[in-house]
């Protein structure tokens, strides 16, 4: 099962560096990993989205915290919390197909962002279950390429 | 002239200053080019005493060595590149034990970084794997906060080695600001020494209700300095104590409880009584696979308590079914104090006696020959001949590691010191400098092999010129005997690259060291040889061939699958 972590670390150089290879050399099955600044400037935030059973969990988040550069560890996953990904879809566009897709999109809540005259970069940020839902209704249109930013995540509280 | 201005301190000067300054008193090291200025630095230093080692390996395990030997954290001084690089196999040995150490490298110039500079490695980058933390300064103010910290976090918690890499020109950098924090706080690092309470009395509960209770005991019991409350708990509810290789000394040897090492090589009546046990009480390990051997077979019928500093042990690689985060000391004394007020009593008489013919009926195997010396009978007489002071043991790795935690007996917390995590060859003689390095009074005897003392034999001539009393005991099997065993037993005897034809004259080399020699050869001259090599007041190595043939019992714990171990009451 897929387990959210919220990771609040140092804003330093080399902390990415201790996280990813704590969790590579352990063995750890990391699905996605987002980092970024936070209202301090001294900290980072890293959402971290991990695939595995309850005791590998727990041990990876035993792990992190013995980061020194680790602040805190919150699993969010039964938490009520917020969750979000940014995916941009490259979409092939045939002209006689161009107004469907843009309108599809628009229906879905994502933006055109940009193009070519056979092309289009549609930009949509959801939860993973509407992102892939989406992916669904666009795949038959053909998608040339796509990036996920990976989840980012936020404790309602 | 000197151009140094007294008031105003370099970047390398507030170095050694923040190096007195936390209480440091001895650096093991070793100089080169990008660590000219911090050596200039220390040049001045009245309070710092620096011993300049040979290989800078044998520079972190002599801070090892000291550090297993004192409780303070050892301290190493090295240059960048290879310098720095030959520090690794040390570091990683003293992460895998969790000992103290802080390791100061110098690095390239800062505006160099990055760029494969002459003699540039990624210290902070090689070394992410095996230290509780690591620093490349990047600024000179920042040098002795950073030592204050370094210190803090290899000594406190559960203890590490620290990496504090320092660029060149941050060393030289004039007019720096110095200031040595009064106290370390660290708002993301604040180690558990309180145990729980619920859980303490659950644990309590627990050890007053079992019938077949068993300690099991490791290094974190040295580490916090819980000899007296577990030798007090041992006793007051009379239940036996076994120990891993790094917990050895934690508990007195000589107790009638003890039953010495578990796991892989240890005693089979150790292993019987885990396997039987109804409570299993693991204080500061961590269930290392040389213990437990197949971990889901470890203890079948036994409920666990694992008290431990380190949260991320309990639960690694067995489950705890009443687990307690915290320093052993803390929460040993916590339990006592829980068990007095329950006024619990001892109820482990039949237990006891089952284990007592357990170890009648399986004790270690002692070879007696009256044409050849046989190890256990030179490990026999060593502990024999030793009881009349306080001696530290070190070992290197092999059998004879293993035939000397089998047969020494240690009664004293922090008097053997072995590489058990890492299993480093090398170790041994290093460690013994620093350990004599910070006990001078003493005795300190390396128990070696002959692979193993050819791996950091140089450190001979730092022994020599720092006038310390070493002893070495070098069992002479002519191979690498562990290794050989292991073909013998399970690759139908073909002896690959495991026998040595070539080496040296032990003796004539402890000559040209400076040392003395001696050898025994027949079992007529070893306790007389042993005497003298005992008094010898210099530097002393006694050489003492054995045959190569030589099997380190119980064999048939040492199939490497692990299985053996808790196999072993099947091999009745
Ligand atoms: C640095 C290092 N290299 C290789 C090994 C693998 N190894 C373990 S024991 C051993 C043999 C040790 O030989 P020696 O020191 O003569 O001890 P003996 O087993 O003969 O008593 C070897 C090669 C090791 N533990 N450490
Ligand atoms: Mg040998």
């Amino acid at each position: 099962m897929s387990r959210v972590l919220s990771v609040w670390v140092d804003n330093k150089p080399g902390v990415l560096a201790r996280i990813a290879g704590l969790v590579s050399r352990r063995g750890f099955n990391i699905e996605s990993l987002a980092v970024s600044n936070t209202e301090e400037d001294v900290r980072s935030r890293v959402t971290m989205v991990v695939d595995a059973d309850e005791h590998i969990v727990e041990q990876v988040t035993k792990q992190l915290h013995k980061l020194i550069n680790v602040y805190k560890v919150t699993d969010l996953t039964d938490m009520d919390h917020i969750e979000r990904e940014l995916v941009l879809f490259k979409v092939d566009v045939p002209p006689e197909k161009r107004g469907e897709i843009i309108e599809l999109a628009k229906n879905f809540g994502a933006k055109i962002d940009g193009g070519a005259s056979d092309s289009l970069i549609i930009e949509l940020t959801e939860t993973a279950g509407r992102l892939e839902a989406f992916e669904t209704l666009l795949s038959p249109y053909g998608i040339r390429e796509m990036i996920r930013t990976g989840k980012i995540a936020l404790a309602n509280d | 002239m000197s151009k140094r201005n007294e008031t105003k301190m370099n970047g390398a000067q507030c170095l050694i200053r923040a190096l007195e300054d936390a209480g440091v008193e001895t650096v093991f090291g070793y100089p080169g080019g990008h660590a000219l200025d911090i050596y200039d630095a220390l040049y001045d230093s009245s309070k710092l005493d620096h011993v300049l080692v040979r290989h800078e390996q044998g520079a972190v395990h002599a801070a090892d060595g000291y550090a297993r030997a004192t409780g303070k954290p050892g301290t190493v001084i090295v240059t960048s590149g290879p310098g720095a690089t030959n520090t690794v196999t040390g570091i990683a040995t003293a992460y895998m034990d969790s000992i103290p150490l802080v390791v100061i490298t110098g690095q390239v110039p800062t505006d160099a970084l990055g760029s494969d500079a002459f003699q540039e490695s990624d210290m902070t980058g090689i070394t992410l794997p095996i230290v509780k933390h690591s620093y490349l300064v990047k600024s000179a103010a920042e040098i002795p906060a950073t030592v204050a910290q370094a210190y803090h976090i290899a000594s406190t918690g559960r203890p590490g080695p620290v990496v504090i890499d320092i660029p060149s020109n941050l060393a030289r950098e004039l007019d720096v600001a110095y200031s040595y924090p009064a106290e370390v706080r660290l708002q993301s690092y604040k180690p558990t020494y309180k145990g729980n309470s619920r859980q303490v009395k659950q644990a309590a509960h627990a050890i007053e209700q079992a019938k077949r209770p068993v300690i099991y005991a490791g290094g974190g019991v040295i580490a916090s300095g819980a000899t007296p409350e577990l030798a007090q708990l041992a006793e007051s509810m009379q239940i036996p104590v076994a120990t891993t290789l790094t917990g050895k000394g934690g508990f007195p040897e000589d107790s009638p409880l003890n039953l010495g090492m578990l796991g892989m090589y240890g005693l089979p009546a150790a292993n019987e009584t885990m396997h039987q046990s109804d409570l299993v009480l693991a204080v500061g390990t961590r269930f290392a696979n040389r213990s437990t051997g197949d971990a889901e077979a470890f203890a079948p019928h036994a409920r666990v308590i694992h008290i431990d500093i380190d949260p991320a042990e309990i639960g690694k690689n067995h489950h705890a079914d009443i687990p307690i985060v915290g320093d052993v000391k803390t929460v040993l004394g916590s339990l006592i104090e829980e068990l007095r007020k329950d006024g619990a009593q001892p109820q482990t008489t039949a237990w006891l006696e089952s284990i007592a013919q357990w170890k009648r009926e399986q004790p270690h195997r002692i070879m007696r020959d009256e044409q050849t010396i046989r190890p256990e009978q030179v490990m026999m007489l060593l502990d024999e001949l030793t009881k009349d002071r306080d001696t530290i043991f070190t070992t290197d790795v092999g059998q004879h590691q293993m035939w000397a935690s089998q047969l020494i007996h240690t009664t004293r917390p922090r008097s053997f010191a072995s590489s058990g995590g890492a299993g480093t060859m090398g170790f041994g003689l290093p460690a013994a400098m620093g350990a004599q390095l910070g006990l001078p009074r003493s005795r300190v005897i390396c128990i070696t092999g002959d692979g193993s003392i050819q791996m950091n034999i140089q450190e001979m001539a730092t022994i020599r010129e720092n006038d310390l009393p070493v002893k070495v005991l070098l069992l002479d099997n002519s191979c690498l005997g562990m290794v050989r065993q292991m073909q013998e037993q399970f690759h139908d005897e073909r002896y690959s690259q495991t026998l040595f034809t070539g080496n040296p004259d032990f003796v004539a080399l402890a000559c040209a060291y400076g040392w003395s020699g001696r050898k025994a050869e027949t079992p007529s001259e070893l306790e007389a040889t042993m005497r003298q090599w005992l008094a010898d007041e210099e530097p002393s190595l006694l050489w003492i061939p054995i045959t190569s043939d030589e099997d380190v019992y119980p064999k048939d714990a040492c199939d490497g699958s692990a299985k053996g171990v808790s196999d072993l009451r099947d091999e009745e």
